[in-house]
């Protein structure tokens, strides 16, 4: 009984998560579409949230570019087809490692970013305030962060896929001996330029999620600096999650059907 | 004495929980006029402000602003309801990521065309209005309680709006910025002919200012008139609270 009720309560909670995320971006759609965006705080908050995280995300591209390069070259040179190893690191880079990678380290420093300020603006009463003033929270805080995200995470995941190749290149050049030319004109016959757009297709996405769900744990925080606390972990949490889910559901209907 | 009323809470009742704030509560923010709320510390007092700046809603009843229900409008179209209302709050709640300055022409710049430099002009005689000259360029987290609340209030009068609610707007203030500020809410309403809503603890400025008093006790409005009809009041509740007395029917 106590396990049904459990699970009642969890799929509500769900549905209600859910129905909140769709009414943020709801909101936030219909000032993007009619226009009432603050174009000075996007543009800022591209720099705070986009460009501030440009080091963090090419130092863990770089590194798993090369560990991916590494544990790919060992391999292939064993087989003899050490000239597939850049074709190898390009495809994983562009189509899966930059994307989601420049997402999760993201999702951890903005997303938490996004969702403490909230909180903290929630429990400040500044949120309230905002509302007093006849300025929408949303428009106000939530649209330029949103918009931020969109444009600077596939800017992101682009410099995520550009210094993971260079880094597994560099690797399987020193490690394995493949030349770079070679290693090249292998990255070059295997990625085509669908393939990068469609992994920016899934930054855009994961940019989307990690605004909206930081937002939304800001914008539902309760009670004190502690509520400020269990918005942010919520926020991190829950975004990473549904990146990891979102990009197996895009991987598929983007390129599971050939 | 029959004016119509600016601001209504018709039958009012909202519950945190089990836990009761409002109950049946019946108030007329008269037009023009300074109606003090007064009650004990945890009445309700600041829920009623919310209430009537529409940032909550009432579990039953209605609030009118106007003839206009506000608990069954849009959220569209409350901003423009509150575009004509202000809200000082209780701990001043100024965007921290901005400038006093910043925060106080806040309003101005993101709601009117007006020129900078005729905002910068209107947020400084603000400001020098309440005793905080050259604060423009500080942040929040540089000045002292008192002072915030200060900018809050100057920040909730810049937009001379039609009703301005006060919350608590003197408390923990010295007595002669206390003074300063009573003062600025009678000249500003006779100014403006705006109406005020006043929540406040003490005691003199009320008698000074308010037009009206109402006093909220256990969820309702027990005793509403004149400053002098609420002196007289035959009510032992009302009479122990201005007293300031231990002994009544009161429970601490
Ligand atoms: N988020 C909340 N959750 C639960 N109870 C709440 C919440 N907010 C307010 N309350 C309760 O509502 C009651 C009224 O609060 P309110 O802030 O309106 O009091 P007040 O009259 O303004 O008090 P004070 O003079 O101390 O400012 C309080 O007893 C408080 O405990
Ligand atoms: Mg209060």
């Amino acid at each position: 009984m106590k396990l049904l009720d459990g699970l009642g309560k969890g799929t509500i909670e769900t549905l209600e998560y859910a129905g909140g995320i769709t009414q943020l971006a709801g909101e936030s759609v219909g000032f993007i579409a009619t226009l009432r965006i603050r174009f000075g705080e996007t543009l800022s908050q591209c720099y705070l949230l986009g460009v501030q995280s440009l080091i963090i995300v090419l130092l863990t591209s770089l590194f798993t570019g090369m560990v991916f390069s590494l544990e790919s070259a060992n391999q292939a040179v064993q087989y003899g087809v050490g000239s597939l190893v850049g074709g190898a690191v390009a495809y994983t880079s562009v189509r899966e490692l930059g994307p989601m990678l420049s997402a999760v380290v993201v999702a951890g420093r903005v997303g938490a970013a996004i969702a403490a300020e909230i909180g903290a603006m929630v429990v400040t009463e500044q949120i309230e305030a905002l509302r007093s003033m006849s300025l929408p929270p949303v428009r106000y805080l939530v649209v330029p962060r949103l918009l931020a995200m969109i444009i600077m995470l596939p800017l992101l995941a682009i410099f995520a896929d550009v210094v993971s190749i260079v880094g597994g290149m560099w690797i399987a050049n020193t490690y394995a001996h493949i030349g770079s030319a070679d290693f090249i004109s292998s990255a070059r016959q295997t990625i085509g330029f669908p393939d990068v757009v469609k992994g920016l297709f899934k930054s855009v996405v994961f940019g989307i999620i990690i605004a909206l769900v930081g937002a939304y744990q800001g914008l539902k925080t309760r009670g004190g600096a502690a509520g400020v606390g269990l918005a942010t972990t919520g926020a991190v949490v829950t975004s990473i999650i549904l990146i990891f889910v979102t990009n197996f559901i895009m991987s598929y209907m983007l390129y599971g059907t050939h | 004495m029959d004016a119509k009323p600016y601001a209504r809470l018709d039958d009012v009742s909202l519950f945190y929980g089990d836990k009761v704030v409002l109950k049946n509560c019946t108030l007329d923010i008269v037009e023009g006029a300074i109606t003090c709320v007064i009650g004990l510390s945890g009445a309700g007092k600041s829920t009623i402000l919310r209430l009537l700046d529409a940032l909550r809603k009432p579990d039953e009843g209605h609030v009118y602003i106007g003839d206009r229900d506000i608990c069954h409008t849009p959220e569209t179209e409350l901003i423009e309801v509150r575009r004509k209302i202000a809200l000082s709050f209780q701990f001043a709640a100024l965007l921290d990521s901005l400038t006093i300055g910043e925060n106080v022409g806040l309003p101005l710049r993101e709601n009117t065309q007006q020129p900078e430099a005729e905002i910068r002009q209107i947020v400084e005689d603000a400001l020098d209005s309440v005793g905080l000259a050259h604060t423009y360029d500080n942040l929040p987290s540089e000045l002292s309680g008192g002072m915030l609340k200060r900018a809050g209030f100057a920040r909730a009068i810049v937009t001379k709006p039609d009703l301005v609610l006060y919350d608590e707007p003197t408390t923990g203030l010295d007595p002669i910025v206390t003074h300063l500020i009573t003062d600025m809410i009678v000249r500003l309403r006779k100014k403006l002919g705006g109406t005020a809503v006043v929540i406040s603890h003490d005691l003199q400025s009320i008698f000074m200012m308010a037009d009206y008093v109402a006093m909220l006790f256990e969820g309702a409005i027990i005793a509403y008139g004149t400053v002098e009809e609420i002196k007289r009041s035959p009510n032992p509740i009302v009479q122990q609270f201005l007293e300031g007395s231990e002994v009544g029917p009161i429970p601490i």
